[in-house]
Order: structure tokens, then C-alpha cells, then sequence
């Protein structure tokens, strides 16, 4: 039988996070919740958000959250894998622009 | 790779199962409430399980190698009773209805003999057969349609409801928007109705009323009344798509976990009852796909002084959770 870090039925277990901190899983329960309340930005734009984020953070838990949130806030896989390109081109051009350290630093030091 | 290859070779029964999903009776009592009755106002009639279409969320199965059809006989029968019953609203569905051979002629004599009277298609047989004499009929009688249109999305739509669908649907519902059908103030009602793609539940109907107004206008200049949402509800093809897939437990559970009792007063099996093509009653059309008969005792429509009485009992199984999740579906 093999074991893994993550098992997607642990999803179900998040609120027992506010068993040892009652009053601040509560607040940021409800902070959470209004968060992605329908705003200025809808509920369905909210999820994609959330999507692209998920893969950023490369949380599985949230990706299998989010990835059902779209869905059934009407999203379709073209926008959702367009979200997920979004996270990816910020993380690689994240790394890409740091690239601008590189160079001050080889131009500093180097003749 | 072990897990997928277990899922397909575990007997279907044993994947059927739901470890620890509470049944919706027991649901319905924890919660102090029993599933009962009101007055019934509707009278739904399935015409039969033949349609063009083999739609993968099908409660019914419904398909092209389907022979099910009312026979005129049993029509007769059912057109006395819904003369006898006095119903507010006739409500057509099938299979897809606008197969049957007599359709016409249906709609005609069906629509006099309630105040309003709805007929469900699936869009692409109007852009195929019988298209102009039945958009007439149902002008003429002021019949409201509601079509089946799950997606703006081809791609989900066709996965859903197979290929080509999506266009030809785009197609008749221009046709019905130039026949007077969807049109603001128009009393020739067009109403769209969406299922999920998959094993997740639908999306909330207001804001996607809204965003399916604005893209089909927007998109194709393509006007209608109101979306209706819907949750699949486990049953016939949809089951078997879940069991086989692997979803059959999350999705149970996830309708389960959602049932919201608030949901039970205006769910519409209260006020509808269905007629299968054989003339025998049901509570609505998913205890007709389950074969779960009126109250739980088996009748026919000859059978029926009048509508079933308020206060009846209502069958109830596992399935029921698809209409009492979330803000519910009825």
C-alpha cells in the first residue's frame, strides 16, 4: 500500500484546522468567504483567479477545489487553461526578470 | 495506474456503492420533514424514450435505437385525463417529442386543454425535420418552448449532447427568435435549460442567466426568456457514465453534502405528476427513469378520477439529492 503526503479526502478535514484556534479559523473562515463573494468581480472570475494562484502555489488541494469551483461557476477548460497560463507566465517571467540582478551584478564585477 | 486499472475491473455493482452518503430518507427525517404532496397543478407527459440524439447525462437513456413511443390509444387516454384534471399546466417532453409521428396533431389538441402548455426540444430535431409545421403549431397555440442549451461553449455542449449540436442549436434558435419565440415582452416564451458537462454541480442560475443573455445576443444576436439550471441527476446513462468514470461516490457525496432542506417546500414533484408512454403515473420524471412508481403503488392514467390527491406521499430515493442541493433545482 503506498503512502502520500497529500489524499484528496483530507480536503474535507480543512475546518478541523479551528479545533486548536477556534477564533482565528473563524476569522479567516469568514474573511475567505466574503472574499469570494460576488463583487466587484464575479464569483466565476474570483474561481479563475483562484485557479491560476492554485498552480502558482501548487497547492493540489486547491487546484481539485478550484478546478470543480470553475466548472460550476460556468467556466470552461479553454478560459481555465488560459488562467493556468497566466500563473505560469508570471512565475517563469518571475524568474526571467530577475535575470536584470544577473546582469548588474556580471556587468559590476566583470571588465 | 493500479487505481485506474481496479476501477475498471471491479464488478459495476460494487462500484455502485456510496460508503458514507446518508440516504435521502434518512436525511429528510433528521431534518424533521416528509415528502409530501401538494396541490397538483401539472401534468407532465413523456411521449417516449426515441430521440436523435444519445445525450451522455440522458436521466431517461433516451437514443436513436429507442422504440418507446405513446401509442394513440394510450394518448387518448392521456388527453382524457388532463381533461378530467383540469390542469394549470401541460408540460411535453419525451425522448425527444418532436419525434413522434402525431406531434402535431398532440400539440394541437393537448394546448386547449390547460392555460399554459410547455413543450421541451432538444433544438437539433427543429433544425432538421418537421421544423416549420410544429414552430406553427406551436405560434398558433402560444405554446412556451424550452430548449436544451448547456453551454456557450461548443465544446462542452458537444461533449455532452454529441457533435454538430452545437451549431444546429445556434441555428434553431434563430429560426424560433425570428417566429416571435424569446423576444422581449414576447408572449411566445423561450426558455434555455443547462446541465453541467460532467460530475460537478451547475452553475447559479441568476449569473449565468445573465452571461448567457449577454453572449448569445452579443455573439449570434440570439434572444431568449430564462435559463433554468439544473443539477444531472444520477440515473439511466448519467449513472453509468459515473460508475465508469470513477465519480459515481464524490459526485453522490457532493450532492449529499449540499442538500439543503430549505429546498423541499417548492421542489416539483409537489405540484407535477408524469405519464410515461404507457399511460402509467409517476411523481416526476426521474421516478419515471428509476421506475419508482406514484406514491409507490403502480397506476394508470384510465385509472384517475383526477389529479392525485394533496397530502400523497411522494416516492423518494438516493437520486432526490439532485434536486435538493444547494439552492435546489426544480
Amino acid at each position: 500500500m503506498s503512502e502520500t503526503y497529500y489524499d484528496p479526502s483530507d480536503l474535507a478535514k480543512f475546518p478541523e484546522i479551528g479545533e486548536e484556534a477556534p477564533e482565528l479559523a473563524k476569522k479567516f473562515f469568514d474573511y475567505y468567504g466574503s472574499v469570494f463573494a460576488e463583487g466587484a468581480l464575479s464569483e466565476r472570475e474570483k474561481a479563475l483567479i483562484a485557479l491560476a494562484v492554485a498552480h502558482a502555489v501548487q497547492c493540489p488541494y486547491c487546484i481539485d477545489a478550484y478546478t470543480q469551483a470553475c466548472l460550476e461557476k460556468g467556466s470552461n477548460l479553454k478560459e481555465m487553461t488560459e488562467a493556468v497560463h497566466v500563473s505560469v507566465a508570471i512565475r517563469g517571467g518571475a524568474s526571467l526578470v530577475h535575470g536584470v540582478q544577473m546582469r548588474n551584478i556580471a556587468k559590476k564585477i566583470s571588465m | 495506474m493500479a487505481i485506474e486499472r481496479n476501477m475498471i475491473t471491479r464488478p459495476l455493482e460494487k462500484r455502485e456503492r456510496v460508503t458514507s452518503m446518508e440516504p435521502f430518507s434518512s436525511a429528510l427525517a433528521r431534518h424533521g420533514l416528509e415528502l409530501k404532496r401538494g396541490v397538483t397543478t401539472t401534468l407532465q407527459i413523456n411521449l417516449g424514450l426515441r430521440c436523435n440524439q444519445a445525450c451522455r447525462h440522458c436521466h431517461l437513456e433516451a437514443g436513436p435505437d429507442r422504440k418507446e413511443m405513446m401509442s394513440r390509444e394510450t394518448f387518448e387516454e392521456v388527453a382524457a385525463f388532463a381533461r378530467r384534471g383540469s390542469f394549470e399546466v401541460i408540460d411535453i417532453t419525451g425522448g425527444a417529442p418532436e419525434l413522434h409521428p402525431q406531434i402535431i396533431e398532440m400539440v394541437a389538441r393537448l394546448a386547449p386543454l390547460a392555460k399554459k402548455t410547455l413543450f421541451r426540444c432538444n433544438l437539433t430535431v427543429l433544425a432538421e425535420e418537421k421544423r416549420e409545421e410544429l414552430i406553427e403549431v406551436c405560434q398558433d397555440h402560444r405554446v412556451n418552448i424550452i430548449a436544451s442549451f448547456p453551454s456557450l461553449d461548443a465544446v462542452q455542449a458537444e461533449a455532452q449532447r454529441g457533435k454538430g449540436v452545437f451549431r444546429k442549436s445556434l441555428s434553431t434558435l434563430k429560426r424560433l427568435n425570428e417566429a416571435g419565440y424569446g423576444n422581449p415582452g414576447s408572449d411566445l416564451e423561450l426558455n434555455l435549460v443547462s446541465n453541467p458537462a460532467g460530475a460537478f454541480l451547475p452553475v447559479s442560475q441568476a449569473q449565468a442567466e445573465k452571461r448567457f443573455q449577454r453572449d448569445l445576443d452579443e455573439r449570434w444576436g440570439i434572444r431568449f426568456h430564462h435559463l433554468y439550471t439544473f443539477a444531472n441527476v444520477p440515473l439511466g446513462r448519467f449513472r453509468r457514465w459515473l460508475i465508469e468514470s470513477g465519480n459515481f461516490e464524490k459526485y453522490m457525496q457532493k450532492l449529499a453534502s449540499s442538500f439543503n432542506p430549505c429546498t423541499i417546500a417548492g421542489l416539483m414533484c409537489r405540484s407535477l405528476v408524469s405519464v410515461d408512454w404507457t399511460g402509467t403515473l409517476f411523481d416526476c420524471d426521474f421516478n419515471l427513469a428509476a421506475g419508482l412508481y406514484l406514491g409507490g403503488k403502480k397506476r394508470h392514467v384510465s385509472e384517475m378520477a383526477g389529479p392525485p390527491e394533496s397530502g400523497e406521499a411522494i416516492a423518494t430515493s438516493d437520486h432526490c439529492y439532485a434536486c435538493t442541493a444547494g439552492s435546489g433545482f426544480t
